[in-house]
């Protein structure tokens, strides 16, 4: 026991990717072997789609527009992909404090490895969490009778545009899970901002009928944004409010997401380096 | 090496109001076991955390094994091991993807890390659990595996941050043991404990730290030797504690000692018998019958008990009566 570890006295961008890799096969690997998150987290978005669509599908549906192709599930789909790539992006501040409580991260920190590496693994496991559970959705509705309306091209375009926001709002639940630290206040911590969110958006209804001050933030915030991004490359530019267009849109989307990573992950890398020492 | 493998000084860290290291110096010689002995909120933790390069001290220097910590954090790491106070295994990964992810994060390639996982793991006595769940381990087993993944990067110095609080005696042992082992293969040892026999069995010399400052170093024996020899150690009822406190006080000249969650009264005994004849013939002119009174060698917690005024740890939770839970710090 005399021979010395290889030195490493600057990280490299190769250990970093490579330290990355490392660390979101682990965070997945937990994923896998945690029955309860895996069963939650696809259970959830899976029921709020079944009692989406059978609940209220019958009395939203006749508010939609045509190019949904009369079918409330038409207009769900991208929505939800988008309510889900929100609340999936809770469980970066949820694991984070986990390992953040339990001592995992000082273990990482007293190691030779890159620092960035917790951070950008975390983000990078969940943000693969959440691409599989979007599929999921995606294939229990064409079960239950989701068709795109344009094409399949367009539907995975669609889905790119959602995980790019995921992974911006992976890093916004990175920084409120560094701040608050514990596993129990972060659950809360995250949920309470993005609840009102999620419905005050075109996620699950159409704007058109919301009081003009509720509807002039609810046009304009990120979640709605991404969500006509969604409905624009999955049903066509007629799911849009007129005016808008579907690359309007989809530059609307990204530009968002690129703004929010552009603040938050920064702010996160320092939160979590005030977080540990 | 020639010279000190871990030194620090001046170093001082606060949180708030609270001076967690009022200017601590040490330097430790390599190739034996350190104890950092201290009670709860001593700092032991803190200089942990901060020679580990967990935490930046607000001021003074750190070197591990030759490497400046604070100026060269990365390079540090690579030379020494930490295991925390509570190990911090992942409970879904079985005991070798725990070990193999700690060897990849110290750079090692994929099949490296897998050979040095086995060896660890071999040498750890966990080869049979190896491939289970972290979960369906004990308390123990966590430990010694905890103490693997520090030891995977094969570092020069180890630090072990409390390694047997609150586990069964059996492990205590299988993890002295393994200890004892490391030590002889060359490895640095630092480990902080609030068990004195602990530290008396293990380390060859121990460091007393307490309200942030080291207040004394050196060997166990050399500490308890500054207690001048041999203790008499005494209880006597309640109602007549003062007055014994009183009439003792003028027996050596040395105050007696009285530790509140013991009962116990104890007394520096330098001349051995005869200072105890003498306390006994004052008790007697006293009108005192103690309930017990014995003539003992001091052990560390007399040496920690007249440098601090308090005993070490609660006395109630001893390592043969394990205490469930790890304690977390602060």
């Amino acid at each position: 026991m005399t021979t010395a570890a290889p030195p490493r006295s600057r990280v490299t961008l190769a250990q970093a990717i490579r330290d990355t890799g490392v660390i979101t096969k682990r965070n997945l690997l937990r994923n896998v072997r945690l029955p309860q998150l895996l069963l939650f987290s696809t259970v959830q978005p899976v029921m709020f789609l079944l009692l989406f669509n059978y609940v209220f599908g019958g009395a939203i549906g006749q508010a939609i527009p045509p190019a949904a192709g009369g079918k409330y599930i038409n207009w769900l789909i991208p929505g939800l992909i988008v309510q889900v790539a929100t609340f999936g992006a809770g469980q970066t501040a949820l694991g984070l404090t986990e390992d953040l409580s339990k001592g995992v991260i000082d273990r990482f920190r007293s190691l030779p490895m890159a620092r960035s590496a917790v951070l950008a693994g975390r983000t990078m496991s969940d943000l693969i969490r959440n691409a599989l559970i979007i599929a999921l959705m995606l294939g229990v509705g064409f079960l239950i009778g989701f068709r795109y309306q344009t094409s399949l091209i367009r539907l995975l375009g669609g889905m790119a545009v959602a995980l790019a926001f995921t992974y911006a709002m992976s890093w916004v639940m990175a920084a409120i899970g560094l701040a608050v630290k514990n596993p129990e206040a972060a659950q809360s911590a995250v949920f309470l901002p993005v609840f009102p969110l999620v419905f005050a958006s075109s996620v699950f209804v159409p704007t058109q009928t919301m009081p003009d001050w509720l509807r002039a933030f609810a046009d304009n915030q990120p979640i709605t944004v991404t969500t006509n991004a969604l409905r624009g490359l999955i049903l066509g530019e007629g799911a849009l409010l007129p005016g808008q267009t579907v690359e309007g849109q989809i530059l609307a989307a990204l530009a968002w997401s690129a703004a929010i990573l552009a603040v938050f992950a920064p702010l996160a890398v320092r939160v979590y380096r005030r977080t540990v020492s | 090496m020639r010279g000190p493998i871990v030194e620090a000084e001046g170093v001082v860290k606060t949180f708030g109001p609270i001076r967690a290291l009022d200017g601590v110096d040490v330097a430790f010689e390599p190739g034996i076991i350190y104890g950092l002995l201290g009670p709860n909120g001593a700092g032991k933790t803190t200089l942990i955390r901060v020679l580990t390069t967990l935490l930046r001290p607000d001021a003074g220097t750190a070197r591990v094994a030759g490497v400046d910590v604070l100026a060269d954090p990365v390079t540090a790491r690579t030379r020494m091991g930490l295991a925390g106070q509570f190990a911090a295994v992942d409970d879904y990964l079985t005991g070798r993807e725990n070990v193999e992810m700690v060897g990849r994060l110290y750079g090692l390639r994929g099949d490296e890390a897998r050979r040095r996982a086995a060896e660890v793991l071999e040498r750890i006595g966990l080869v049979d659990a190896a491939d289970r769940p972290v979960r369906t381990y004990s308390g123990g087993m966590r430990r010694r595996l905890d103490l693997a993944a520090s030891m995977v990067g094969r570092p020069q110095v180890l630090f072990l941050d409390e390694p047997t609080t609150g586990i069964d005696p059996r492990s205590r042992i299988d993890i002295w043991n393994l200890i004892q082992d490391l030590v002889a293969d060359g490895t640095t040892i630092l480990l902080t404990t609030q068990y004195l026999d602990e530290a008396d069995q293990l380390a060859a010399r121990v460091a007393v730290i307490d309200h942030g400052r080291v207040i004394t170093e050196g060997t166990p024996a050399e500490l308890k030797d500054t207690l001048g020899g041999s203790v008499v150690e005494l209880t006597v009822p309640d109602d007549r504690r003062d007055e014994t406190l009183q009439a003792l006080a003028t027996v050596t000249g040395e105050h007696p000692a009285y530790e509140p969650s013991t009962k116990k009264i104890t007394v520096p005994a330098p001349d051995g018998a005869r200072t105890l004849m003498a306390v006994v013939r004052r008790l007697d002119e006293s009108g005192i019958v103690p309930d017990d009174i014995t003539l003992r060698k001091p052990t560390l917690d007399d040496v920690f008990l007249a440098l601090t005024g308090h005993v070490a740890q609660d006395q109630t939770q001893t390592p043969a009566a394990p205490a469930g839970r790890p304690r977390r710090r602060r």
